[in-house]
C-alpha cells in the first residue's frame, strides 16, 4: 500500500493541533471550528479510503488465496536505536483490527467534531470560552488513538496510550474553573498511571524474554506455536512459546513470566477500559463536555484496553489462565456497572456505567474466545461488539449532549416528557435505547448475540451471568429512557423558551448515528474480523448475520430484553409509586447502588487512613525528625561553637601578640622537655 | 680579652626583649613600630654573627642582613602611611582604641 494516505491519517490531526492550539486564538471561533472539523472530514475520507482497501480490494497483500486476511506494515520507521536488538520503531500497521478502528476512530471524531459546532456555545449563539483550545484537544485525541491502533509494536502503543491518557486529562479537565472537573480529571490521569505501571513492567518482562516488541513477531510465532499459519514473518524469529516454556527457573509466586506479563498487560487495558476495581475514574470524567464523553469516554479511548487484548490474543492463547481472569474480571465489571446504572439519577452517570459494562461484555468475550469454539466466536463477537458499541454508545451520549443543553441540568427529574418537545432526539435515543437492549435488527443485537453464544460455548455459568446482564442493560436503558421522554408531562415555565431540538450540527450527527445503529449489524463481521484472519462464512450477502444466528441463543436473550423493557415500562411510563416502593421495599440495596457500592469511599479509606495514615505519615516524621534533625543538630552544634569562642577575635593586636608569646613559650618548652 | 660570640649575643637578646616588651607595653602606635624595628635590629645582630663566627667562609647571614635592612626601611615607610591614614580617620594612634576589626 501507498504510505501517502497512512500517513496523512496520522499527521492530518497532529497538525490541526499545532495549528489550532498555536493560531487558534487569533482567529474566530466559527473559523476554528470549520477548520477542525474538515481537517477531521479529510481523515476520515483517507481513513475510509484505506480500510476500504483493506478489506474489498482483494490485494494479495491484504488477502491470500485460501481467502484469510493478513497483517501488513505499511511504513515501520526507526525511531531510537539503543542496540542491535532493541530498536524502538514507529510504524503503520494495517491488519482487521486496525482498519476496523480507524472507520470507528474517524467516524465517531467527525461526528463529534461537527457536533460540538453547536454543542459548544450557549443559546443566545455565544461560544465557549476555550472554543479552539478544545478542537486543538480533539485534533490530539484523534490523532494519539490513530496512532495508537495502528502501532506496529507494543512500546509504538505505549507511547500513544500515554498520549490519549494526557489528552483526555486536559480534556476531562477543558472547564478547569470548576473544581469537579479538575479533581475528575487528575482522578482520571492518577488512576490510569497507576493501571500503566503495570503495563509497562508486563511490556518489559514480555519483551525481555521474547526479544521482541513487534506484534508480528509476538503474535505469528505464537499462533505458529499452535500449529496455526497465521502470518510468516520475516526472518527466523524464535518459538516464543518454547522460550516460556524453556524457562522454568523464571517463575514467580507460581505463576509463569508469560503470565505474569500478560495478567499484567492486561491491567493496563483493565485502567483504560474502567475495568473493575479500577474503573473509579470513568463516572466522574463524565464532568468533561458531553462531545467529549461521547467520543472518548464511550466510543473510542476506553476501548483501547479491549483492543490491547484484542492485538495480543494470540500470545493470551498460550495462557488460558490470564484469559480466565479476564474472563472473572470482566464479568463482575458488567453486573456491577449494570446495578449501578439502574439507580443513577445523573444521565451521563447512567451511561458512564453503561458503557463500562459494555466493556466489560467485549473483555468477557475475549476472555472465552477459544479457537475450538466456532473458530473463536469471542473474539469476532468483541470485535463486533466494540464497532457497534462505539455507535449507538455515541449516538446517546450525544443525545444526552443534546438533552443537556436544552435542559441546562444533567438530572432526568429535570427532564421528564420531552417527547413531544425535543422529537429528533426522541427518535435517535430510542434507537440507541433499542440498539442497546438487543432487539432485533438494530446493531447491538447480533453482536450481543455473538457474544452470548461465544459465551454459551464456554460455560453455561457465564452465559447464564451474561444474559442476566443483558436483561439488566435493557431495564436501566429503558428506565432511562421513559424517565426522559415519557414519566409526566414537562412543565414549561415560558412558552417562549420552550426545550426544543437542536441546530443542525447537532441534530445531523444523531440521525446518522442513528442509521449506522439500524444497519451496523448485518455488517458481516464475521468475514472480516477474526482471530486468526480466516474467514466465517462461505459466502457473503446483506442477511448472513441473520442466518448464521444461533436461534436458541437468539431467542432467549431476546425474551430477557422484551421482558426487561416491558419491567421498564410498567414501572417508568407514566407517574407511579412502584419505583419508590421497590425502593423501600430493598433500601440497603438501592444504598449500595446508588452509592456504587461506596468504591470510592473505600479508596478514599485506603489512599487516606492506610497508605497515608500508617505510611506515609510515619515515613514523614521521620524524614522531618530523623533525617532532618541531624543535619539540624550539626548546623546548630557548629553555630554555637562560633559564637562560644568569637570573643578571641577581639581586634586587639596586642591581645593576639600576647597569645602569641604564650603560644610560643608553650611551644618552646615543650620542644625543650622533649629534647631533654 | 676576646671577643667571642656571647659578647654579641647577649646584648642582641636584651635589644629582642626590649622589643618585645616595647610591643606589647606601649600605647603609641609610633612606639610600637620602634619596638618592632628593635626587633628586627637583633635578629639581623645575630644573623650577622652567626655568619661571622660560625661559616666564616660564606656571605649568605651578610646579605641576608643587608636585605632585611633595605625591607626594614620600605616596611617603615608603610606602617608610617598606614598610621598617619589611620590618624586622619580616627584622630587617635592609641592602638588599644583601634579595635574595629573584630568579630
Amino acid at each position: 500500500m501507498d504510505v501517502t494516505l497512512p500517513i496523512i491519517i496520522l499527521a492530518l490531526p497532529l497538525f490541526m493541533f499545532l495549528f489550532l492550539g498555536l493560531l487558534g486564538k487569533y482567529m474566530s471561533h466559527r473559523l476554528a471550528g470549520i477548520l477542525g472539523t474538515a481537517g477531521m472530514g479529510i481523515t476520515l475520507i483517507c481513513a475510509y479510503t484505506v480500510a476500504f482497501t483493506y478489506f474489498f480490494s482483494g490485494n494479495p497483500d491484504f488477502i491470500n488465496a485460501e481467502g484469510e486476511r493478513l497483517q501488513q506494515i505499511v511504513f515501520n520507521v526507526t525511531w531510537l536505536q539503543f542496540t542491535p536488538s532493541l530498536v524502538l520503531r514507529l510504524g503503520f500497521l494495517i491488519d482487521p483490527i486496525s482498519s476496523m478502528m480507524l472507520v470507528v476512530i474517524t467516524t465517531i471524531s467527525f461526528m463529534v467534531h461537527l457536533y460540538s459546532n453547536g454543542y459548544m456555545r450557549d443559546h443566545h449563539g455565544v461560544w465557549e470560552k476555550g472554543f479552539q483550545r478544545f478542537y486543538a484537544f480533539l485534533s490530539l485525541f484523534s490523532f494519539s488513538m490513530l496512532g495508537l491502533v495502528v502501532a506496529t509494536n507494543i512500546f509504538q502503543m505505549y507511547i500513544f496510550w500515554e498520549l490519549v491518557g494526557a489528552s483526555s486529562y486536559l480534556l476531562i479537565g477543558f472547564y478547569y474553573t470548576k473544581p469537579s472537573a479538575v479533581s475528575a480529571s487528575k482522578k482520571a490521569f492518577i488512576v490510569t498511571r497507576f493501571a500503566d505501571l503495570g503495563f509497562l513492567i508486563g511490556i518489559l518482562i514480555l519483551s525481555f524474554y521474547a526479544g521482541t516488541f513487534d506484534f508480528t513477531h509476538l503474535t505469528s510465532v505464537a499462533v505458529e506455536g499452535l500449529n496455526h499459519v497465521y502470518q510468516v514473518s520475516e526472518g527466523t524469529a524464535q518459538n516464543i512459546l518454547s522460550i516460556f516454556a524453556n524457562n522454568p527457573a523464571s517463575t514467580f509466586m507460581g505463576a509463569s513470566v508469560l503470565t505474569w506479563a500478560l495478567v499484567l498487560i492486561f491491567m493496563g487495558g483493565m485502567g483504560k477500559s474502567a475495568m473493575m476495581p479500577l474503573h473509579i475514574w470513568l463516572p466522574d470524567a463524565m464532568e468533561g463536555p458531553t462531545p467529549v464523553s461521547a467520543l472518548i469516554h464511550a466510543a473510542t479511548m476506553v476501548v483501547a484496553g479491549v483492543y490491547l487484548v484484542a492485538r495480543l490474543f494470540p500470545l493470551y492463547l498460550m495462557e488460558t489462565a490470564a484469559l480466565d481472569i479476564i474472563v472473572v474480571v470482566g464479568a463482575l465489571t458488567a453486573f456491577y456497572a449494570a446495578m449501578v446504572a439502574c439507580v443513577q439519577v445523573d444521565i451521563k452517570r447512567v451511561l458512564a456505567f453503561s458503557t463500562i459494562s459494555q466493556i466489560a461484555f467485549m473483555m468477557v468475550s475475549l476472555g472465552v474466545a477459544r479457537p475450538e469454539f466456532h473458530h473463536g466466536l469471542g473474539y469476532m463477537a468483541s470485535m463486533f461488539h466494540l464497532f457497534t458499541h462505539a455507535m449507538f454508545k455515541a449516538l446517546l451520549f450525544l443525545c444526552a449532549g443534546a438533552l443537556i443543553h436544552a435542559i441546562g441540568s444533567n438530572d432526568y427529574t429535570a427532564m421528564h416528557g420531552l417527547r413531544k418537545y425535543m422529537p429528533i432526539t426522541h427518535v435517535t435515543f430510542l434507537i440507541g435505547c433499542l440498539a442497546i437492549a438487543g432487539i432485533i435488527p438494530f446493531a447491538g443485537f447480533f453482536s450481543k448475540d455473538e457474544i452470548l453464544t461465544a459465551c454459551f460455548g464456554h460455560s453455561i455459568f457465564w452465559y447464564i451471568w451474561m444474559s442476566c446482564v443483558a436483561g439488566l442493560t435493557a431495564f436501566y436503558m429503558f428506565r432511562l429512557y421513559f424517565l426522559i421522554f415519557w414519566w409526566k408531562e414537562h412543565k414549561v415555565h415560558d412558552p417562549h423558551h420552550a426545550p426544543h431540538d437542536q441546530p443542525w450540527t447537532m441534530t445531523l450527527p444523531l440521525v446518522i448515528l442513528a442509521v449506522v445503529s439500524c444497519f451496523a449489524g448485518f455488517v458481516p463481521f464475521g468475514n472480516l474480523v477474526t482471530w486468526n484472519g480466516h474467514p466465517m462464512f462461505e459466502s457473503v450477502s446483506f442477511l448472513t448475520n441473520l442466518e448464521n444466528l444461533d436461534w436458541s441463543v437468539a431467542a432467549i436473550s431476546l425474551t430477557v430484553a422484551v421482558v426487561a423493557i416491558l419491567i421498564a415500562m410498567k414501572m417508568y411510563k407514566t407517574e407511579n409509586e412502584l419505583p419508590a416502593k421497590m425502593r423501600n421495599a430493598l433500601p440497603a440495596l438501592w444504598d449500595w447502588c446508588y452509592h456504587r457500592f461506596y468504591w470510592d469511599e473505600l479508596y478514599m479509606f485506603i489512599t487516606h487512613r492506610i497508605i497515608f495514615g500508617l505510611v506515609c505519615k510515619p515515613i514523614a516524621w521521620f524524614d522531618r525528625h530523623i533525617i532532618d534533625g541531624t543535619m539540624d543538630s550539626f548546623a546548630t552544634l557548629t553555630n554555637k561553637a562560633s559564637w562560644s569562642i568569637r570573643g578571641l577575635q577581639s581586634g586587639n593586636v596586642q591581645t593576639y601578640v600576647w597569645i602569641y608569646l604564650i603560644g610560643v613559650i608553650l611551644l618552646g618548652s615543650i620542644t625543650a622537655i622533649c629534647l631533654i | 680579652m676576646e671577643l667571642t660570640m656571647l659578647y654579641y649575643l647577649i646584648p642582641s637578646l636584651f635589644m629582642f626583649c626590649c622589643g618585645v616588651y616595647g610591643f606589647v607595653t606601649r600605647k603609641n602606635m609610633i612606639a610600637i613600630l620602634i619596638s618592632l624595628e628593635l626587633m628586627l635590629n637583633a635578629v639581623d645582630i645575630n644573623f650577622v654573627v652567626f655568619n661571622r663566627y660560625l661559616f666564616p667562609g660564606n656571605m649568605e647571614g651578610m646579605f641576608f642582613t643587608l636585605f632585611a635592612i633595605a625591607i626594614a626601611a620600605a616596611e617603615t615607610a608603610l606602617a608610617i602611611a598606614i598610621i598617619i591614614n589611620i590618624f586622619r580617620v580616627a584622630s587617635d594612634i592609641d592602638v588599644r582604641e583601634i579595635n574595629k576589626m573584630k568579630f
